[in-house]
């Protein structure tokens, strides 16, 4: 009994950390441009995608491909904002972004398909399917591995927001762009900058999906439902709120399928949202909280 | 202030979302092919068929497509079917009920095609086979075998692969007849909500709960699960016999033995009711060191002795390359649907869709890639063959039921993962 709990709080924690790291960069935009990027779940798959190419046609360690991916996403990023976000109208900015998203999504999606066909993908190397001993309990590496790259990009994430002067500039748009606007910040390059960073973070929780999943271009479907209730359980904007809402979930999830039912894991997931949201309406780190860190 | 400005903002949100979505949807399908009428006798015979070629059936949506064109090239190369070439129109219904529904609506009211063929898995074969009933098309289909598509009342329909809830009988009888010191003594039965798995799962834990093999763990997860560790760890946890998967797809089957990797679980036997018999698909997800011994039932395999399954085999190669591994089971029911319409028009001598219903009602034995073909009233194909079917060493081999000659190298107790 006491092992089942552990293995299943063991298990959450670890994908959680999986789940924190495709939803930091969904959190991250919407805190800073109200923008609800629904084309987080086919970014994560394009992430799978590009530490897939370079894995099996250049040989590199999934791990080390993300020096590559990392920057190549957050030029995608930029290029997405600066190519069709930052034409928008500021009247229906929030609405029109998910279309525009939408139709990303959709283009992605595609052009995936296009390229690497229907058939199943999965990451591989050595650590995929290894794991450690550790007492009584084996710990896949690659969960391992993502754990601890999500706490690492988690953190240089918390403190670019909240040590650096760029993130000053990013928090001050991130509460009124038009004051920002006012006090000399170029909120364009802000948004621009913070898409950017957005969608880099996906390309390290792409990998680690691919790694732990087999995957398509149509795998996109299932995630994005998930990744906006961690965030909007997290508190939209929060990436503190994200880590913890994302750990939150898997270890209800894992307790419910080992004690209860897989059959209701899942209904469980979304019922927490709801009692959540009933208590705190702005999620576990809403927007106050995560203006007052 | 800025929370009702933003719940304001968010609902209309939504609503763009929404109606976005609807209408990306309803876009979403695309065709193949022009429509052709079929009325005179040098005109192609029109088929209409809505396949999964996007969503979670994708890959089996391909390998349906692969076998549906196999067949028309065929037939074509050949002649045509009394004289006329056939024509296929494929849509995609991205793995979603309702457009499926919606394709088929479209293809026989504003196509009008003049025969239509089933889209893959149980799922989408009820709406299907319920628009085509409605306008009295034949749906005759390879992949809609779950005992709910026949639960219908449909007069229409026609499974030509075996009925689904028996596919896991030989591995569960073989299992059932080993002696008490071989005979494993737990099992542990995760599935998918699924109507193609649960019965299969269903009837085999009755069967082996009854030769005394006791039951350590069975739970229904939902289809929308993306993170089977939890699961995959409680079955690794009862450290189970034998383990028999209830699962539709490669992705499941591949986390399941991943985690069973990695927890350094090696059951005796590991069977799944899908996945393992995606050819080289499940091959690239879990490797071929982690695939070494898996199990999977199904009613072909690349290198069946049946007629034309090595022609079958040759064209695929041809065609879309790889090797005879590769060739999904899928891509054998798509054919053998084609086939048996190919010999029901031959004998009706028309194409009329009320003269094959009632020539495939009449109890005729046909043939197929997949063996004999012979309908009961409901659409179940009551000729076929089920056979278990074995990775040994790279090689997708029929190992089961021991009584057939053609099956041979069964490996028990399973080899451990990665060896």
């Amino acid at each position: 009994m006491v092992t089942d709990f552990i293995r299943a709080v063991i298990d959450g924690v670890l994908s959680g950390s999986v789940y924190a790291l495709m939803a930091a960069g969904l959190t991250l935009i919407f805190g800073v441009m109200e923008v609800i990027n629904v084309a987080q779940g086919i970014l994560v798959i394009l992430g799978a995608y590009l530490s897939y190419v370079l894995s099996v046609h250049l040989g590199i360690d999934l791990f080390a491909g993300l020096i590559i991916t990392i920057p190549v996403m957050f030029i995608l990023g930029v290029g997405i904002q600066w190519g069709l976000m930052s034409r928008l109208g500021e009247r229906e900015k929030v609405s029109m972004s998910i279309l525009v998203t939408y139709a990303v999504a959709i283009i992605l999606e595609g052009a995936l398909d296009l390229i690497f066909g229907p058939s199943y993908q999965q990451l591989t190397a050595w650590y995929v399917n290894q794991s450690m001993h550790v007492l009584g309990f084996y710990l896949p590496y690659i969960y391992v591995f993502g754990f601890l790259l999500a706490v690492v990009l988690l953190g240089a994430l918390y403190f670019i927001l909240y040590r650096t002067e760029f993130g000053r500039s990013l928090r001050a748009a991130q509460q009124n762009r038009t004051a920002a606007r006012l006090i000399g910040i170029d909120v364009n390059r802000v948004s621009a900058i913070t898409f950017g960073i957005g969608v880099a973070v996906t390309a390290a929780g792409g990998m680690v999906f691919g790694a732990t999943t087999s995957f398509n271009a149509n795998s996109s479907a299932d995630l994005i439902s998930r990744l906006l209730t961690i965030i909007i359980l997290g508190g939209m904007g929060s990436i503190g709120g994200a880590m913890g809402a994302s750990v939150l979930m898997l270890v209800v999830e894992a307790l419910v399928s080992t004690f209860w039912s897989p059959t209701w894991a899942t209904l469980v997931f979304y019922a927490v949202l709801v009692v959540v949201l009933a208590v705190r309406p702005a999620g576990l780190f809403g927007q106050k909280a995560v203006r007052a860190q | 202030m800025r929370s009702k400005v933003g719940r304001s903002r968010l609902f209309r949100t939504l609503g763009v979302a929404a109606s976005a979505g609807a209408l990306l949807a309803a876009c979403g399908s695309s065709s193949s092919a022009s429509t052709s009428g079929g009325g005179a006798s040098s005109k192609p015979i029109v088929i209409g068929i809505s396949l999964p070629l996007g969503g979670d059936f994708s890959a089996d949506g391909l390998a349906f497509k692969q076998g549906y064109q196999l067949w028309a090239d065929n037939v074509n190369a050949h002649g045509g079917i009394l004289g006329r070439q056939v024509q296929l129109k494929i849509v995609s219904d991205n793995s979603d009920p309702a457009q499926a529904q919606t394709d088929y609506q479209q293809l026989i009211t504003v196509d009008h095609v003049d025969l239509t063929f089933g889209p893959f898995s149980t799922l989408l074969t009820i709406p299907a086979a319920k628009v085509a009933a409605r306008y009295g098309y034949a749906m005759i289909e390879g992949a809609g075998g779950g005992p709910t598509v026949f639960a219908q009342g449909l007069h229409n329909v026609f499974d030509v692969s075996a009925p689904v809830a028996n596919a896991m009988v030989p591995f569960a009888k073989w299992l059932a007849s080993l002696p008490p010191s071989q005979r494993p003594k737990t099992a542990a039965y995760p599935t998918s909500n699924d109507p193609f798995t649960e019965p299969q799962i269903l009837l085999a834990k009755k069967i082996m709960e009854a030769a005394g093999i006791k039951t350590v763990y069975f739970n229904v997860f939902g289809s929308e699960v993306t993170d089977f560790t939890p699961i995959a760890s409680a079955v690794a946890a009862t450290n189970a016999d034998v383990v028999m998967l209830g699962s539709v797809d490669v992705p499941t089957a591949s986390a399941f033995i991943q985690d069973f990797a990695q927890q350094h679980y090696n059951p005796k036997a590991f069977i799944a009711t899908g996945g393992p018999d995606q050819g080289s698909q499940f091959i690239q997800a879990v490797g071929q060191s982690n695939a070494n011994g898996t199990m999977v039932p199904n009613t072909w395999y690349p290198g069946a002795k049946t007629p034309g399954s090595a022609a079958l085999v040759q064209a695929y190669i041809a065609k879309y390359g790889g090797t005879a591994s590769a060739v999904s089971a899928d891509v054998a029911e798509a054919y053998s649907v084609g086939q048996v319409t190919q010999q029901a028009i031959e004998h009706v001598g028309k194409v009329n869709n009320q003269a094959i219903i009632s020539y495939l009602h009449s109890g005729v034995t046909l043939t197929s890639v997949q063996g004999p073909v012979k309908f009961n009233a409901l659409g179940e194909n009551t000729a076929a063959l089920i056979f278990g079917f074995q990775w040994v060493n790279g090689n997708f081999q029929q190992v089961l039921p021991l009584s057939d000659p053609a099956s041979s190298g069964l490996q028990y107790p399973k080899p451990n993962w990665g060896a």
